[in-house]
């Protein structure tokens, strides 16, 4: 080898930067094109899509935020005639309010049962809803046992802890919206389960039982099992028996929801393969032990987001009990918006919007959580 | 097997439960109760409302205090359940309430079918039409082809249909479920007219956006006398309603206050000596003490005072006692005689 | 007993008899429900009795004395029996359904099919107007509705007019209504004949498309039938009788609100756009599984044969993901019947409204008036759920 060749050989030690794509297969521009613009027609939609967006987006953003109006003592302070602008949400009204709307009339000296109410029930849904939780068969009965008999002593009253009586009528607001639903899942998922055991029965009286309780349940509108319960109910207990007022929507949710559940739990009992009941019966199992050693914690497990989705459903539903004029959340907001106090063009919307914002957060919020777990249970499958 | 234990419970639970209470005996549950559970509404200002504390006023409010005065020597061993015109009156046929005081109207219907008895009338009124001023309307006949926004299961509802068929007019019917709806709907410009007692008109037309914009027709379309409502079983319990509402009246006429009723003990009219229960055992007879009128005057009043603090001067809503004077006075309201 | 029971043994006795202990559970399941609906009862005709409630149906040939703004049928507070009331209340609920149903459909399918767009901007917009729709209580979207669509209309004197006899204001749209003469049953009599040769001619060019390939314009030709027939029978039918067949009633301006014509209430608008806009969020969620649970395959085939992606959806893809959406879509048709109930809320008087609300009330006679109620919605979901099973049968899978 000469020095010439030496010389002229070249080695490229170092990776030339690689040059950029041209500027429309990435980048903005690109993505662009290939999303929205890809053809005449999905042109054409994207257009349409954005006019739609400029059209409903900036007047929700002036009526939430903008224009909005965050302080103020009365109405005075949310009326476009005294304040001098277009007013959107007069969040003024729910700052006033928001002790109506989270406690009703519960005594105010007394309030602090509710608090404590909230934090326990807190505690006992994350138990129960976080997969990896210690001791979940304990969160199990703290949810299903503990807790409603810890509530009811709280909330009613127990003399014996110097808790004095508080009656139901006095009970509103996102208090009972939360009481009804946790009495709804509390007593609607052990009913739903022995529901659909009976109708997935051999005896056929227990069958024909479960099957036309569920089917009439489910056949008819929330409402009319409300009216039932409000106008009936009273009428088919002896003389001198009555039921509490809040006792009444609560027994006609909790039946309501128990027809739902039971279907939701018989697909899951659907699901289990063959071999699962005939290795559970191989053993000598009797059937009470092969559902609850064997079936039920599997079954359930795979419709937990079937039976999250059926809690959104009851979530939504207990608003329901407003038209039988039990004061939840809704009602107590229908309640506040004729108080001539805040009597203003848009004090209805920004307390429907306050309900609105609640209800989505919660109900949101819970099918995020049975996404999740959806996704996690079908990652155990595909293995 | 869980589900069989379940339902056997319930059903044991049920028969358990079942221990008759009989119909005459209210005053006896309310006693041993220690509380008088009444129906209440919980959104007519002027007769019934309670504030955000849970304390409730108005005239209606004040009658359940006077009987509970009368039982218990206290207005306040009183327990409000809040009612819709709707489940009213289930409510009291299920004994789940001792007595409703809710502007109730008393009919032939409801005396007879229903299973009540209206055992006083605290309140003469009858059925109004409010509008707004800008309509330029006077008089109600002149509502031909208006739409008129009421409430549904009530009396109004029923008048209405009556009053624009025997005039002869058209007319749309707009029905809700509460009366906050109905005047909410009214509010917002769905209705020409808003119909119902011409009491409420007064109570709600407080809750508009500008109350200064309404008008109330002069036209009363019908007779709604208003009164506590009792179950149709229980005499003695009616008795006691009825003479708490008379008690209220006969004090005014005599001139007894809350104010002056303890010097009023000394008084020699023998009118009054019957009603403060100072001679004759009047209170004894209806299965309370012989006090019974003192003790409604003390606590509550008697029912001018209680009138002029609600509904009349003392209140915002400024209504005239007109029907609601004292005979003597020209009204309708008569006290019987204690005798 | 249940934890004697595992140990199974050859020579039971008879109390661990699987089947005898079947006939005793039941036995004691008979026996509870039937000394509860006993008890129930029993209760319910004593409670009566002693308050003196009237009771059976014969309360529904007595007069209602109520009005009801929305009747399809003759009804008037005078003459009219708390039966008629059933029946208006009834048609009102069926009315508000059945439209909600057709247009709730189209909706769902539209934001549904969006949702899988590749047009990303489309897909995200149907994304949110699912999550909002489907995590907002219908009853708080009711009032939403009433109250947006109440508030910012005019007052009937400042009636937006579109012409032809068509107003908007608050008291809702008036539009011009037609009075039918004698003959004028032909009108809609053609329209209906229109469809059956559409679909007699549909048939018949399928066929000729299978034997030949040749291709007619069934659309054209149907839209012509359609709506050409009940035209030229018009122009008949006025050329014969001199007159028109058909005149209108159009709404005039009066003191208060408009006279005359036909009127859409707001109330049926807003628990229409309602249950609408909530079962459509619904149906697209049914929609997209079922578009996803067709393959990738079967478009992916399509697309390789030369169909259009329209094609490939309209022929391909729909008809495989029906089969799947059918049993589900058939749940949310009846639960916006069920839905529809809410009209309570808002003062439409649909069967809830002016039943269990003002008849009840009236005759406080609750528990025929509940069962009432009750029984028609169980038979409207009965019916519905019959006819959704034979249809689902005939387009299931033939498995081979």
């Amino acid at each position: 080898m000469n020095a010439a060749t030496e010389t002229l050989h070249f080695v490229r030690n170092e990776q030339v930067e690689a040059a950029p794509p041209p500027r429309l297969v990435r980048g903005p521009l690109a993505w662009m094109r290939e999303n929205l613009f890809s053809s005449i027609p999905n042109a054409l939609l994207t257009l349409a899509t954005i006019y739609l967006l400029y059209v409903i987006v900036p007047p929700v953003l002036r009526f939430f935020i903008l224009d909005a109006v965050w302080v103020g003592v009365d109405r005075d302070a949310c009326r476009a005639e005294t304040v001098g602008r277009p007013v959107g949400a007069c969040w003024a009204f729910v700052a006033d309010k928001i002790n109506y709307f989270i406690y009703g009339s519960y005594p105010i000296p007394e309030r602090w049962r509710v608090d404590v109410f909230f934090v326990l029930l807190a505690i006992g849904v994350a138990w129960m809803l976080w997969l990896n939780a210690p001791r979940r068969g304990l969160g199990a009965i703290y949810f299903f046992v503990v807790l409603p008999i810890l509530s009811v002593l709280l909330l009613a009253g127990f003399k014996p802890l110097s808790l004095p009586p508080v009656q139901t009528s006095l009970w509103g607001g996102v208090l009972v919206t939360i009481v009804v639903s946790a009495v709804g899942i509390v007593f609607s998922l052990p009913f739903g389960v022995l529901l659909a055991l009976g109708r997935r029965s051999k005896l056929p009286i227990v069958r024909l039982f479960s099957v036309v309780f569920i089917e009439f349940v489910r056949g008819v509108p929330l409402i009319t099992v409300l009216f039932m319960a409000n106008t009936m109910l009273p009428l088919f207990l002896s003389e001198g028996v009555t039921i509490d007022r809040l006792m009444r929507p609560l027994v006609g949710v909790a039946l309501f929801a128990s027809a739902y559940m039971a279907e939701v739990v018989r697909g899951g009992l659907q699901a289990m393969p063959k071999g699962q009941y005939e290795g559970a019966m191989a053993l000598g199992l009797s059937y009470p032990r092969m559902m609850y050693f064997i079936i039920l914690p599997q079954a359930l497990r795979i419709v937990i987001p079937g039976i999250v989705n059926t809690f959104i459903g009851l979530f939504k539903d207990t608003t329901l009990v407003a038209i039988v004029g039990i004061f939840d959340l809704i009602r107590t907001i229908e309640a506040s918006r004729v108080d001539p106090n805040w009597a203003t063009p848009t004090t209805s919307l920004t307390g429907y919007a306050f309900a609105a914002v609640f209800y989505f957060l919660c109900c949101w919020g819970m099918s995020r959580y049975s996404l999740g777990v959806e996704r996690r249970l079908a990652a155990g499958q595909k293995r | 097997m869980k589900k069989a234990l379940v339902t056997i419970a319930i059903g044991l639970a049920a028969s358990v439960a079942a221990t008759a209470a009989s119909a005459q005996a209210t005053l006896n549950a309310v006693k041993q109760r220690g509380t008088l559970q009444c129906g209440a509404n919980p959104s007519l200002a002027g007769f019934g409302v309670p504030d955000a504390q849970g304390n409730w006023t108005g005239l209606d409010v004040e009658f359940c205090r006077a009987i509970s005065a009368a039982i218990f020597n206290d207005p306040n061993k009183v327990r409000f359940i809040p009612l819709s015109a709707k489940d009213r009156f289930t409510a009291l046929q299920s004994g789940e309430i001792d007595v409703l005081v809710r502007n109730s109207t008393a009919t032939m219907s409801r005396d007879t079918s229903l299973g009540l008895d209206f055992p006083a009338i605290n309140y003469f009124d009858g059925q109004g039409f409010m509008v707004r001023k800008t309509l330029g309307v006077a008089s109600a006949k002149e509502l031909s082809g208006a739409s008129v926004c009421t409430q549904q299961g009530t009396t109004t509802e029923l008048n209405l249909a009556d009053f624009f068929r025997a005039n002869n007019l058209k007319y749309e019917v707009v029905a809700f479920a509460t009366a906050d709806e109905t005047f909410k709907a009214y509010d917002a410009g769905r209705c020409d007219a808003f119909t119902t007692d011409a009491s409420g008109l007064y109570a709600e037309r407080l809750k508009a956006t500008n109350p200064d914009d309404h008008i109330v027709l002069p036209e009363i379309i019908s007779k709604e006398p208003l009164g506590p409502v009792v179950r149709h079983a229980d005499n003695q319990w009616g008795d006691i309603v009825r003479w708490t509402h008379f008690a209220m009246l006969n004090a005014e006429e005599l001139g007894i206050t809350k104010a002056n009723v303890d010097q009023m003990l000394k008084s020699d009219n023998p009118e009054i000596k019957r009603l403060l229960g100072t001679e004759g055992k009047y209170g004894e007879a209806i299965g309370l003490t012989n006090d019974w009128a003192y003790r409604i005057i003390k606590h509550v009043g008697n029912y001018g005072e209680s009138f002029e603090r609600n509904v009349g001067q003392g209140s915002r809503l400024k209504i005239q006692r007109g029907q609601n004077a004292l005979w003597t006075k020209g009204g309708l309201q008569y006290g019987l005689p204690v005798r | 007993m249940a934890s004697a029971a595992n140990q199974a043994p050859a020579k039971a006795s008879l109390f661990y008899d699987p089947k005898v202990r079947g006939i005793f559970f039941q036995a004691i399941l008979v026996l509870v429900i039937g000394f509860l609906f006993y008890e129930a009862i029993t209760n319910a005709v004593s409670n009566l009795r002693a308050a003196g409630i009237a009771s059976g149906f014969g309360f529904l040939t007595n007069p209602a004395g109520f009005d009801i703004n929305q009747q399809l049928i003759p009804y008037s507070s005078s003459g009219s029996t708390y039966r008629e009331a059933f029946v208006v209340g009834l048609l009102n609920t069926l009315l508000v359904a059945v439209i909600g149903i057709f247009f709730a459909t189209i909706l769902g399918f539209i934001v549904g099919i969006a949702r899988l767009s590749t047009n990303w901007i489309v897909a995200k917009v149907s994304m949110v107007y699912v999550e909002i729709v489907r995590n907002l209580p219908l009853l708080l979207q009711l009032f939403f509705w009433y109250n947006a669509v109440l508030a910012p209309l005019p007052s009937p004197r400042q009636s937006i007019n579109f012409g032809a006899g068509f107003y908007l204001n608050n008291r809702g749209l008036s539009l011009p209504k037609p009075i039918l003469n004698d003959t004028a049953w032909l009108i809609p009599f053609a329209f209906l004949a229109g469809i059956v040769l559409t679909l007699l001619f549909r048939a018949w060019a399928r066929r000729v498309q299978e034997a030949t390939g040749r291709q007619y314009p069934v659309g054209l030709v149907g839209l012509g039938a359609i709506l050409g027939l009940p035209i030229v029978i018009w122009l008949v039918l006025a050329a014969i009788g001199g007159t028109n067949p058909i005149t209108f009633d159009i709404p005039e301006q009066q003191r208060f609100n408009l006279r005359g014509g036909m009127q859409v209430f707001p109330e049926f608008v807003a628990l229409l756009l309602g249950l609408v806009t909530y079962t459509a969020g619904f149906i697209a969620e049914v929609v997209r599984a079922g578009i996803l649970a067709v393959s990738r395959g079967q478009t992916e085939a399509s697309y390789a044969l030369g169909l259009k992606p329209s094609h490939t959806l309209r022929l391909v893809i729909v008809p495989q993901a029906m089969r799947v959406i059918i049993p589900p879509l058939t749940s949310q048709y009846l639960n916006l019947t069920k839905n529809s109930s809410l009209a309570v809320a808002i003062g439409y008087p649909d069967l809830v409204q002016v039943f269990m609300g003002t008849v009840l009330n009236q005759t406080g006679q609750a528990v025929e008036v509940v069962a009432i109620t009750m029984a028609v919605y169980l038979t409207i979901s009965l019916i519905t759920s019959a006819i959704m099973n034979i249809y689902n049968r005939r387009v299931a899978i033939v498995e081979r």
